[in-house]
C-alpha cells in the first residue's frame, strides 16, 4: 500500500486527480443520422473517490466509462487519466474494468482467470500464485480456486470477475453495473463487500449504475445524467460517514441524498408522451 | 416370486405357437436326406426359449433374468443355426417365426439390462457397450438368417459367416491393405490437409485482405470433381501412395479453414473488450481467448475430415495405385466376382473409421470439457 492515506472528506479538495474531462463528447454516426451519445461532459474526479454515475438507459454513463477505458473514441472535448490519453493509461494497465456480466473464460478454472491478465502483463510465477491468493481473499473466494465458472453461482461468478480486475493492482477501478443482473439480497451483501474493500484498497473507482439506492449507499460523490444528449445534470456530494452499515439506508440524512438524486433524474428526464 | 408376462414374451409365445402348426422347420435337402438332428433340436429350441420367458417372469432380480434372457436367445439361436448348416435355401416359415421369438427374447434382455443400475464405474462402462453389442450382433443375426434362409446369391449379399471367414484366411493382405491405405495415405494427407486449413485460418484471419481472397479459392477447390482430381495427382506425384495424400488434403483443407475461419468469430464483444483493458496483443489475444473459444469448431472439422479422408484414399486409389491398398482390392476383387473380400475390406474401412471418429471425438470430450453440450447440464 503506499502512503497516501486520507479522510475522503478532506482529500476531495487537495488529492491529485486522477480522471479529468473537459467539454467531453461523443457522436455515434447510425443509419438514422448521428447519435450524441456523449456533449460536453466537464468532471473532475480525484484520487480515492467512489464515484457513481446514474441515470437512465441512453444517458451516457456507459459511453463515458468506455470512453475512460479507451473502449470508445471521444469525438469532442478532451480526457486525461493520470494525466495520459486514455491510450496511454490503457497501455500501461491503469485501470480494472468490471463489466456488466463476470465474463469469465469457462475453460479456466477460477484461478486461471484471475490469473488472466497477470498472464498477459508477464508476472512472475510466484508473485502471481501471491497475487491469486491476495485478490481471492479479498472477494472472499479463497477455497474455490479449482472450481470451473460455470460451477458457481451468478454473485460468486461477480465476485471472481471483480478479483480478476484487482489482481493487477490498479490504482483506478472501473466498473458497468456490476452487480445489474443479480438479485437484491446478494446485491445488498457485494455492496457491503465492495465499500469493504474499497476502505482497505483506497483505490478510485468509478461505478455505473441505475440504481438510486446503490449509488446513494456506496458513493461520495453521484453524478446524475440525462439522455438526448448524453450530459451530466447534477453532482451531489454525499454528506454520509465513511464507514456505512446496511441500515444507514434508513436514515433521514441517506433519504435526504436519495431525494435529490430522484429530483435530478426526474428532471433531466423528458417523458415521450 | 412374482409372474409378470413382459410383451415381448407373450408375442414370442404366440409366435413359437404358430410356428408349432408349420412344423418343420426347414425342407428336406435336394438329396431327400433330412439332418439326423431333425427331430430333436426343435424341441431343445422351444425349451430354452420357454426357460429364458419362464425365468424371466418369475424371477426377481434383475441380473438373473438378464442373464437367462441373453443364454436362452442366443443358445436357441444358434441351435436354430444348426438347422440350415450347409443347407441354404432350405428355410420354411417356421423357422422365421422361431427366429423372430428369439429375437424378441434379446429385445426383452436389452429392455433388462437398460433396467440394472450397476453402482461401479466398470459396471457401467461395460453396461453401455454391451447393449449396443447385442444390437449390432441381432443385426448381423438377421442378415445371416435371411441370406441363408432364402439362398441369396453368393454375387448380391454374402452371409456376414463368410465375410467373417474370408476376412480371417486372407488377414496378411488386409494389414498390407491398411497398411498402404490409412498409415500412409489417409495419416499423412489427413494430417498435412488439417494442419494447412488451420494455417490459412489464421492466416484469413490476420489480414482481412487474404480473407476475401482465400475462402473463394478453398470453396472452388472444394467443389472440384474428385474423380477429375485424382487422375491428375497421380500424374503429379506418383502412382504410390502420395497422390491420394494429395487428394486427402484437397479433401480435407477447406472443412478445416471454414470451420476455423467460424471459430475465431465466436468470441463476444465483451470477451474481446477485456483483452484489450490488458493491452493485450493480437498473439497473446489469438492463444488466450479466440483458439479456445474456437475449439468446438475445430474438433467439428477434424470429426468431418476423419471420414472424408477415408473416403479420399479408398476412391483415390481407383485411378491408379501399386498392386495394393484398400481402394485397390476393392476395385480389383469386385470385378473377379470376389465380393465376400469387397465386403471384407469395406466392414475393416468400417471399423477404422469408426475408431478413427471415435478417437477424435475422445480428445475433443477432454480438451472442450467446458462446452455447454459436455457439462453433463451443468449451467
Amino acid at each position: 500500500m503506499d502512503s497516501h492515506v486520507s479522510h475522503p472528506d478532506q482529500a476531495t479538495a487537495s488529492a491529485p486527480s486522477v480522471i479529468s474531462a473537459a467539454g467531453l463528447g461523443l457522436t455515434f454516426p447510425t443509419n438514422d443520422g448521428p447519435v450524441r451519445a456523449l456533449a460536453d461532459v466537464d468532471l473532475t474526479i480525484n484520487k480515492g473517490e467512489f464515484v457513481s454515475f446514474i441515470g437512465p438507459s441512453g444517458c451516457g454513463k456507459t459511453t463515458f466509462l468506455r470512453v475512460i477505458a479507451d473502449l470508445e473514441q471521444p469525438t469532442a472535448g478532451t480526457i486525461s487519466i493520470n494525466g495520459m490519453s486514455p491510450r496511454e493509461a490503457r497501455e500501461r494497465r491503469a485501470y480494472g474494468y468490471v463489466f456488466q456480466a463476470a465474463a469469465l473464460y469457462p475453460w479456466r478454472t477460477i484461478e486461471k482467470n484471475v490469473a488472466l491478465p497477470l498472464e498477459i502483463m508477464g508476472i512472475a510465477e510466484a508473485e502471481k500464485r501471491e497475487r491469486i491468493a491476495r485478490t481471492l481473499a479479498l472477494v472472499n473466494l479463497t477455497g474455490f480456486e479449482k472450481k470451473f465458472p460455470w460451477q458457481l453461482s451468478g454473485g460468486m461468478q461477480q465476485r471472481a470477475s471483480i478479483a480478476r480486475a484487482l489482481s493487477f493492482d490498479a490504482d483506478l477501478l472501473l466498473m458497468d453495473e456490476p452487480f445489474g443482473a443479480l438479485d437484491e439480497i446478494v446485491r445488498d451483501h457485494l455492496n457491503e463487500q465492495l465499500l469493504q474493500l474499497w476502505a482497505r484498497t483506497e483505490k478510485t473507482i468509478c461505478f455505473v449504475t441505475h440504481s438510486i439506492p446503490e449509488a446513494v449507499y456506496l458513493s461520495t460523490r453521484i453524478v446524475v445524467m440525462s439522455p438526448r444528449p448524453g450530459r451530466v445534470t447534477d453532482v451531489i456530494e454525499s454528506t454520509l460517514p465513511r464507514e456505512r452499515p446496511l441500515d444507514i439506508r434508513e436514515t433521514p440524512e441517506f433519504l435526504a441524498i436519495a431525494a435529490r438524486v430522484r429530483d435530478g433524474l426526474r428532471a433531466g428526464h423528458s417523458y415521450d408522451d | 416370486m412374482k409372474s409378470t408376462l413382459a410383451w415381448q414374451s407373450l408375442v414370442a409365445l404366440l409366435l413359437l405357437l404358430l410356428a408349432l402348426l408349420q412344423l418343420p422347420l426347414v425342407k428336406a435337402t435336394a438329396d431327400g436326406a433330412a439332418p439326423v438332428l431333425m427331430q430333436t433340436v426343435p424341441f431343445r429350441i422351444y425349451g430354452l426359449i420357454l426357460a429364458g420367458i419362464g425365468i424371466d417372469a418369475l424371477y426377481q432380480s434383475r441380473f438373473l433374468r438378464a442373464i437367462s434372457l441373453f443364454l436362452c436367445a442366443h443358445l436357441a439361436t444358434f441351435f436354430l443355426f444348426t438347422q440350415i448348416a450347409g443347407a441354404n435355401g432350405t428355410a420354411r416359415p417356421a423357422f422365421y417365426l422361431v427366429l423372430a421369438a428369439c429375437w424378441l427374447l434379446a429385445w426383452r434382455c436389452v429392455t433388462v439390462l437398460s433396467e440394472l443400475k450397476p453402482a461401479g464405474r466398470f459396471g457401467r462402462i461395460a453396461l453401455s457397450l454391451i447393449i449396443p453389442a447385442i444390437f449390432g450382433a441381432w443385426i448381423l443375426i438377421i442378415w445371416e438368417a435371411v441370406t441363408r434362409g432364402l439362398g441369396i446369391p453368393f454375387i448380391l449379399l454374402p452371409p456376414p459367416s463368410a465375410v467373417f471367414a474370408k476376412l480371417i484366411s486372407s488377414l496378411s493382405i488386409i494389414v498390407a491393405d491398411v497398411n498402404q491405405t490409412i498409415l500412409k495415405s489417409v495419416l499423412a494427407g489427413y494430417i498435412m490437409g488439417c494442419a494447412g486449413g488451420f494455417v490459412a485460418a489464421i492466416i484469413a484471419d490476420r489480414f482481412p485482405f487474404m480473407r476475401r481472397g482465400l475462402l473463394p479459392i478453398g470453396n472452388l477447390v472444394s467443389a472440384l470433381p474428385m474423380i477429375g482430381i485424382a487422375p491428375i495427382m497421380v500424374m503429379w506425384f506418383g502412382f504410390d501412395w502420395q497422390s491420394k495424400a494429395a487428394v486427402v488434403v484437397i479433401m480435407t483443407f477447406f472443412p478445416m479453414l471454414v470451420n476455423t475461419v467460424a471459430g475465431l468469430a465466436v468470441t463476444s464483444t465483451m470477451e474481446r473488450d477485456l483483452m484489450r483493458t490488458y493491452a493485450a496483443g493480437y498473439w497473446q489475444t489469438l492463444v488466450k481467448l479466440r483458439l479456445p473459444a474456437a475449439a468446438p469448431f475445430i474438433f467439428n472439422a477434424l470429426k468431418i475430415n476423419s471420414t472424408l479422408a477415408l473416403i479420399g484414399a479408398i476412391v483415390a486409389e481407383f485411378f491408379g495405385t501399386p498392386v495394393v491398398g484398400m481402394g485397390f482390392r476393392i476395385s480389383t476383387e469386385v470385378g473377379r466376382m470376389n465380393v465376400d473380400m469387397v465386403w471384407a475390406e469395406i466392414a475393416v474401412a468400417a471399423v477404422i473409421g469408426s475408431l478413427f471418429y471415435g478417437g477424435v471425438a475422445l480428445v475433443e470430450r477432454a480438451v472442450t470439457f467446458w462446452h455447454p453440450s459436455f457439462r453433463n447440464g451443468k449451467a
